[in-house]
């Protein structure tokens, strides 16, 4: 108590340089997406646009590719993370509660595959990809988006089934519940909310993931990442990519606060403690 | 009508740990058995594998004549409460009470006529509705308690169910528990540290120690004849004092006592209520210190080589610290080898 009053006493430069330097680097291009998009004319050299409006929404709202692209990558985001939840789910099972031979190898392989660089690991599958005629196919890029998520959809799951008390499922195995019952009515519940964020995540992350979907998507699937980068390369006009952006900010923020509070930092310490 | 049957149950960990050696116990119908000793000395390790939560290493396991050694928990008759009473933290107390009659497939009906009756038992009638985070400490194990009771079972298990209770809830607890026990004539194996908890509620206490039974018995048996140094050690307060006897004669330090048994070495165990103190010229322990209690008091005695002793006196005022005294022991028993060789 008396070190947190007095380091509050004290100013703390180094902390309000960071927390300057935070600002800049995170909120500032926010800030300047966000104002892009109801800008209608904003020239060089003012630095307020001259004139606001929501013309360009219409507009972004009106082109079909942007309908396509949104719907892409919700069908693409929800496909991916339904097939994650099946395939990691029960393997988080096994790995927080049962012993088996190579269990800690495996877990850790999981794991390692996202210590490599990224783009790296993308181009040597899109090879594969390549000759399995997955180039440029929905399924394709279901494949590697999915391994984009295990991470979140092992790690944090583990971490919240390790997190169940054993006695609590005892006491159910206890009163007469089968193991399959005791995983339902018990375990899940119990370790539910964390593990709804981490498929929150692992959505959220899918959905703005780009590097494997054009790779392994282009030409022939455009999610709305992709065609938001397709707008800024090609030059057209810069409020599309903004209207997008902010259209696209809202419901992830959400998100992320949610996960937010339900794991807490606890889960994530777990999971690396783990 | 319900008897628990134990024979000849081994316990060894993959680790190597042998946590019950070969452990035999009948419980009768209605009997309350206390399982007592040390921590690591296997109480929970048994009474899991009573429970199913663990499987025997060998031996056998019998529930009113019914082999159950290798049956999962969900398929025993036995109900057990947890140290950290494990309630399901996502359900509230009805629920929790509720979800192993639902389990058995009961109306909705009777589930909640039992589950009503059952918390006036513990005295928690109309707690259903609270979760179970918005109780006391005390509350949640009664809640737990009332959990394994719904469902009738022919054991009850107890594993220190009240260890992270404040001292004076866990009397009143442990009273309750004894109440509700008797008057459902439930065959119940409780297991505790606290010895003060095995003597005043056990039919019979199991004194255990490395996965083995030391001594079985009554409680004021054990407790007024241990069998072994450790028993002696374990239940009540016990001076043992180690030394050498030759002609009859048992000698520590300045401290001798007549003891009729072959020359050789001896643990003597002496209660501080049967340790009497008089005053001597020649005395044979100096007093280190004195505890008034009210209703007595307790000295505490060094021999001239260090060894501590206590004496219970009645009259603490009598005696003051430094003074030299005489040792006047009323009842002995004598220890060679971990076995009892006299006791007077
Ligand atoms: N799952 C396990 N794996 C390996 N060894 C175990 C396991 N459970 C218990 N043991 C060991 O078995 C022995 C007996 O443990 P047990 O829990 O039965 O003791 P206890 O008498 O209940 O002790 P306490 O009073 O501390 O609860 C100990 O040495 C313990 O380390
Ligand atoms: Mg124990």
């Amino acid at each position: 108590m008396t070190s947190l009053t007095s380091t509050r006493a004290r100013i703390d430069w180094s902390g309000i340089a960071f927390a300057v330097l935070l600002t800049l680097v995170i909120i500032g291009p926010l800030v300047v997406v966000a104002t892009w998009a109801f800008t209608e004319v904003w020239r060089y050299p003012n630095i307020i646009p001259q004139k606001f409006g929501f013309r360009f929404w219409g507009q972004t709202l009106g082109r079909p590719d942007v309908w396509n692209a949104l719907m892409l990558s919700l069908k693409l985001s929800t496909v991916v993370t339904l097939l994650s939840a099946l395939i990691c789910l029960p393997a988080a099972y096994a790995f927080a509660r049962m012993k088996f031979p190579g269990r800690d190898i495996l877990f850790f392989s999981f794991l390692a595959g996202h210590a490599f660089p990224k783009f790296g690991l993308l181009v040597a599958i899109a090879a594969i990809f390549l000759q399995l005629n997955l180039i440029g196919t929905f399924w394709g890029v279901v494949l590697i988006q999915l391994v984009g998520t295990l991470m979140f959809m092992i790690w944090i799951p583990v971490a919240a089934f390790q997190a169940v008390d054993r006695r609590m499922e005892e006491a159910a195995r206890d009163v007469g519940a089968s193991p399959l019952r005791v995983f339902w009515s018990i375990t899940l519940p119990q370790a539910g909310p964390t593990i709804f964020a981490a498929v929150l995540l692992s959505f959220v992350g899918t959905f703005y993931e780009t590097e494997g979907a054009w790779l392994i998507g282009a030409p022939g699937i455009r999610t709305m990442p992709v065609l938001m980068i397709s707008y800024i390369n090609n030059q057209m006009v810069i409020q599309y990519g903004a209207v997008l952006s902010v259209l696209l900010w809202v419901p992830s923020f959400i998100a992320l606060m949610f996960a937010r509070r339900v794991i807490g930092g606890g889960a994530f310490a777990r999971g690396f403690g783990g | 009508m319900s008897v628990l049957h134990i024979a000849e149950v081994t316990k060894t960990f993959s680790g190597g740990t042998h946590a019950v050696n070969s452990f035999s116990l009948d419980v009768a119908d209605g009997e309350l058995v206390c399982l007592l000793g040390p921590s690591g000395s296997g109480k929970s390790t048994l009474l899991r594998m009573v429970g199913g939560f663990e499987q025997p290493t060998s031996g056998r396991i019998t529930i009113d004549g019914e082999d159950v050694t290798h049956l999962p928990p969900e398929r025993r008759p036995t109900g057990m409460v947890f140290q950290s009473h494990a309630l399901w933290t996502h359900m509230n107390v009805f629920k929790n009470l509720a979800f192993g009659l639902k389990l058995r497939r009961m109306p909705a009906g009777e589930i909640r006529e039992k589950v009503e009756a059952v918390l006036e038992l513990v005295g928690l009638a109309g707690y259903g509705d609270r979760m179970t985070n918005q109780l006391s400490g005390g509350q949640q194990q009664r809640v737990a308690l009332a959990r394994s009771l719904v469902l009738e079972p022919k054991i009850l298990l107890l594993d220190e169910p009240f260890a992270s209770l404040d001292q004076h809830l866990r009397e009143r607890l442990r009273e309750e528990v004894r109440d509700i026990q008797q008057r459902l004539g439930i065959t119940t194996l409780f297991v505790t540290h606290g010895q003060d908890e095995a003597l005043s509620m056990a039919d019979r206490i199991v004194v255990m120690a490395n996965g083995k039974t030391e001594q079985m018995g009554r409680p004021d048996v054990v407790y007024r004849d241990p069998k072994t140094p450790f028993v002696a050690g374990f239940i009540g307060t016990m001076n043992l004092v180690e030394g050498e006897v030759t002609n009859g004669q048992f000698t520590r330090s300045d401290f001798t006592f007549p003891l009729p048994i072959a020359d050789g070495p001896a643990t003597l165990a002496i209660r501080p209520e049967a340790l009497d103190l008089t005053a001597s010229d020649t005395p044979k322990a100096t007093v280190h210190r004195v505890t008034d209690y009210g209703s007595h008091g307790l000295v505490d005695l060094d021999l001239a080589d260090g060894t501590r002793l206590k004496s219970m006196v009645a009259h603490p005022d009598l005696f003051r610290t430094g003074q030299g005294v005489d040792l006047k022991p009323r009842a002995v028993a004598a220890y060679r080898n971990n076995q009892q060789i006299f006791r007077s």
